[in-house]
């Protein structure tokens, strides 16, 4: 497919207590193979997901955190954090995982993925997205 | 127009399903054309043949085949959820050695893929969740 | 590009309602559906959160619910499944607030 759309994930769910944030990661990952322009919004509890040193062993579930630092590798670069769903709830970027991306055009040089926003710059990301999966 | 819609919860649990049939529907009665719908989630219950309602209700299942079957729609199944949630075809069962399908007619198993390219080949993706 | 936001969730028991309307933009439309149809009714605290926007509701799950077009605050388009749809053909896009 040669179309290129502009895709907009937006995770608005805390992980664990439902599925929807794995089961919405895996969209993103068998999406990246479609070459579309990607890009990732956490707002409301979807900014949970992102926080650091999540350990799951004593529910016997899968931690999938560490799927989000793969990410850059997916070519998936684009993740937007709310500065107002952040603030709300007492967290702030040093909070999260420090998620980066491989720029090839400058000798492989290491970015960052994540980019807090406020609400106004996310209604912003929204309007110009061309097609919005809510998870 | 070309609608993609995605369902996120089974059947009677929530309206999800109940909305994205109406909604189905109404866009076929109108003349548009629905690539795809996609069950996703706990969706893919929406897909067992199995289920047998009282007779007083609607039958969730059979109003998607029976769509399914008028209108020739393309009704698909996460293959990861659907593993996870015990939804079963032949060729999921021979994969992997389970002793009995329970898919009912109208719907396929497939990948998620098949939902990115819903949303790419589609000029709206309608989503229906809890 | 103009959006269709559906919100499907009461607002007395969900947020879906106000972070939705954090992201409405002039040209968008709000759609009321399921349980999400109850922030419209005019008794209703959550209804002051719609006022300014272009709001519809979906008659039928209005019906269903036992609520009235005449409970409703006023300026709102009452639509049925077919209005749904060419809501969604007229809007560049359409999102679920779930």
């Amino acid at each position: 497919m040669s179309e290129t759309k502009k895709f907009m994930y937006v995770n608005r769910k805390a992980p664990y207590g439902t599925i929807y944030a794995w089961e919405a990661l895996e969209v993103v990952l068998i999406g990246a193979a479609f070459e579309q322009d990607v890009s990732l919004a956490f707002v409301d509890d979807g900014v949970y997901q992102l926080i650091e040193d999540q350990d799951t062993s004593g529910l016997e579930m899968k931690n999938f955190s560490p799927t989000y630092s793969a990410l850059g590798d997916y070519d998936v670069k684009k993740i937007y954090v709310e500065k107002e769903s952040l603030e709300e709830r007492g967290l702030s970027i040093d909070d999260l995982q420090h998620l980066t991306w491989e720029d090839e055009d400058e000798d492989y040089a290491e970015k960052d993925s994540i980019q807090v926003v406020t609400r106004a710059e996310m209604a912003d990301l929204f309007a110009e997205s061309e097609v919005m999966f809510n998870f | 127009m070309k609608f993609t819609i995605q369902v996120n919860e089974g059947p009677y649990q929530h309206q999800a399903s109940d909305s994205a049939y109406q909604f189905t529907k109404a866009a076929l009665e109108k003349g548009h054309e629905i690539f795809r719908v996609f069950f996703y989630h706990d969706g893919v219950n929406n897909g067992t043949r199995l289920t047998k309602p009282p007779q007083d209700d609607r039958n969730v299942v059979n109003r998607w085949s029976d769509l399914a079957a008028k209108h020739n729609l393309d009704l698909v199944i996460c293959v990861a959820a659907a593993q996870r949630r015990g939804i079963v075809d032949d060729g999921e069962a021979k994969r992997n050695g389970k002793d009995a399908t329970n898919i009912a007619p109208g719907f396929r198993i497939s990948g998620l893929g098949q939902l990115v390219e819903g949303a790419i080949q589609s000029e709206r993706l309608v989503v229906f969740g809890d | 590009m103009s959006m269709l936001h559906l919100v499907n969730k009461s607002p007395y028991e969900r947020n879906s309602l106000d972070t939705c309307v954090g992201y409405v933009k002039e040209g968008d439309t709000l759609l009321l559906i399921e349980d999400g149809v109850y922030a419209a009714m005019s008794s209703g605290k959550a209804s002051a959160k719609l006022s300014g926007l272009d709001v519809a509701v979906l008659g039928p799950d209005l019906a269903a619910r036992g609520i009235s077009e005449e409970r409703l605050i006023d300026g709102v388009a009452v639509v049925d499944y077919a209005g749904f749809v060419d809501l969604a053909a007229a809007k560049d896009k359409v999102q679920s607030w779930l």
